[in-house]
């Protein structure tokens, strides 16, 4: 256990170790222990941006999800306000048809009682002249008395 | 263990002999034969089975780094990689949170350390007489296999600190800075300087000591105890084997984690401005 020349031999193996460590095995290792450090510091901050943009996305989606509902809503809107007012013109439309129609039918039934009122006056007069006629023989001045006739017949 | 039926003494010092190469004044290079011998041979002798485990778990280390250096990949981890990138990582922290200077070397120094001692001290956990037994078949005499028990490796780490403290303390402070440091701290008065650089130098040669003997002590005295267990009937052993063994999960750990973080912290301080 004295002390003697494997004192130096163990400094020069410690050296040459610390030496092929420094040369071969640090440097590669704390690079790729950097790189993955890098890479995992990457990953976190890819994850953190998705993670914003996905919120980003989220909200947009809803932002147009209630936008399409509303236009929904609006256009339904619209068209229930356009059947209505059809149904409403188409209404009025029938209304004053129908009116039409029936002034119509009323005007032809007047004429035809205008002229079924005239037939009847000539006729009624035709037939007084005839009965007075009858009744009188002859004694009467037809002439005169079909002025006569004419007006009563007017006046019924 | 030599011989048949050793004494308890025998059998002790037996394990605690290195295996010794060095030129003997009598036998000229040769294995020194028992402690007496390896004293005899002086400074110019080399433990031979320290620097071979040694040498072999840095391998082993270097060998497994140079792997995940090799497939390490910046996509999701497996396996193997998983386990040693969180060892890789574990030292990184040390730096992180004891070195405040920039320094390409200080970070593979604290992962080397860490790892290398870790095994080092991990050769513990083998059953005390395996190796030396197989060692012993194959004809070697001697065969220590924790090199952190040996002083010369724990203290040869530590003066190779101390070489780099001097080395970046004059790199980043200049000689003169370096000086000044030691002549002015902790009391700045000219007439002090003498006291100062006393008191500076015993700080700053203690350090290596302190990392060497701190990490030498400890693994010393646990393969010490590992021995004296043995000693017991083989059928004890274990109430006691067992314990210890668990015991130095921790201890070998600690010891690894300890000489790193001291180093780095050692080193921080040439990086400091003052």
């Amino acid at each position: 256990m004295n002390i003697n020349m494997t004192l130096i031999g163990q400094m020069i193996a410690f050296a040459i170790f610390v030496w092929f460590c420094m040369k071969y095995v640090w440097p590669p290792i704390t690079q790729a222990l950097n790189e993955r450090q890098q890479r995992i510091q990457d990953g976190l901050e890819e994850a953190d941006r998705a993670r914003a943009e996905l919120h980003k996305a989220n909200e947009q989606a809803e932002e147009t999800l209630r936008e399409s509902r509303e236009e929904a809503a609006r256009i339904l809107e619209k068209t229930r306000s356009r059947a209505n007012q059809m149904i409403e013109e188409a209404r009025n439309d029938a209304r004053a048809e129908g009116e039409r129609m029936i002034a119509n039918a009323r005007s032809e039934i007047d004429s035809e009682i205008q002229q079924a009122k005239g037939e009847l006056r000539a006729q009624v007069a035709t037939l007084a002249i005839q009965g007075a006629e009858r009744i009188l023989e002859s004694s009467i001045d037809e002439k005169k008395h079909r002025e006569m006739v004419d007006r009563l017949a007017e006046e019924l | 263990m030599a011989g048949n039926a050793p004494t308890s003494t025998e059998y002790i010092t037996h394990h605690l002999q290195n295996l010794t190469f060095g030129l003997h004044p009598d036998n000229g290079w040769s294995f020194a034969h028992g402690a007496e011998e390896a004293r005899e041979m002086g400074f110019w002798a080399i433990n031979v089975d320290t620097m071979g485990w040694s040498i072999a778990t840095g391998l082993l280390f270097l060998w497994l780094f140079r792997y995940l250096a090799r497939t390490v990949t910046n996509g999701v981890p497996s396996g193997l990689q998983n386990a040693l990138e969180m060892v890789f990582e574990f030292s990184n922290g040390i730096i992180r949170t004891s070195f405040s200077g920039h320094s390409k070397m200080v970070g593979p120094l604290a992962l080397t350390l860490f790892c290398w001692i870790f095994f080092m001290n991990s050769l513990k956990w083998l059953p005390i007489d395996l190796v030396p037994q197989i060692a012993h078949k194959l004809g070697i005499e001697y065969m220590r296999i924790v090199p952190t028990s040996d002083p010369n490796a724990t203290l040869g780490m530590g003066f190779a600190i101390f070489l780099l403290i001097i080395y970046y303390s004059i790199r980043n402070k200049g000689f003169s800075g370096f000086a000044k440091e030691l002549s002015f701290r902790p009391f700045n008065h000219w007439a002090l300087i003498p006291f100062n650089l006393v008191l500076e130098l015993v700080v700053l040669i203690v350090k290596p000591i302190s990392l060497g003997l701190r990490l030498f002590g400890n693994m010393f005295a646990g393969e010490v105890i590992f021995i004296m267990i043995s000693l017991l009937p083989f059928w004890a052993m274990w109430v006691l084997d067992v314990p210890w063994a668990i015991f130095h999960i921790l201890v070998i750990t600690l010891q690894a984690f300890i000489f790193a973080v001291l180093s780095v912290v050692y080193l921080s301080a040439c990086f400091e401005e003052h």
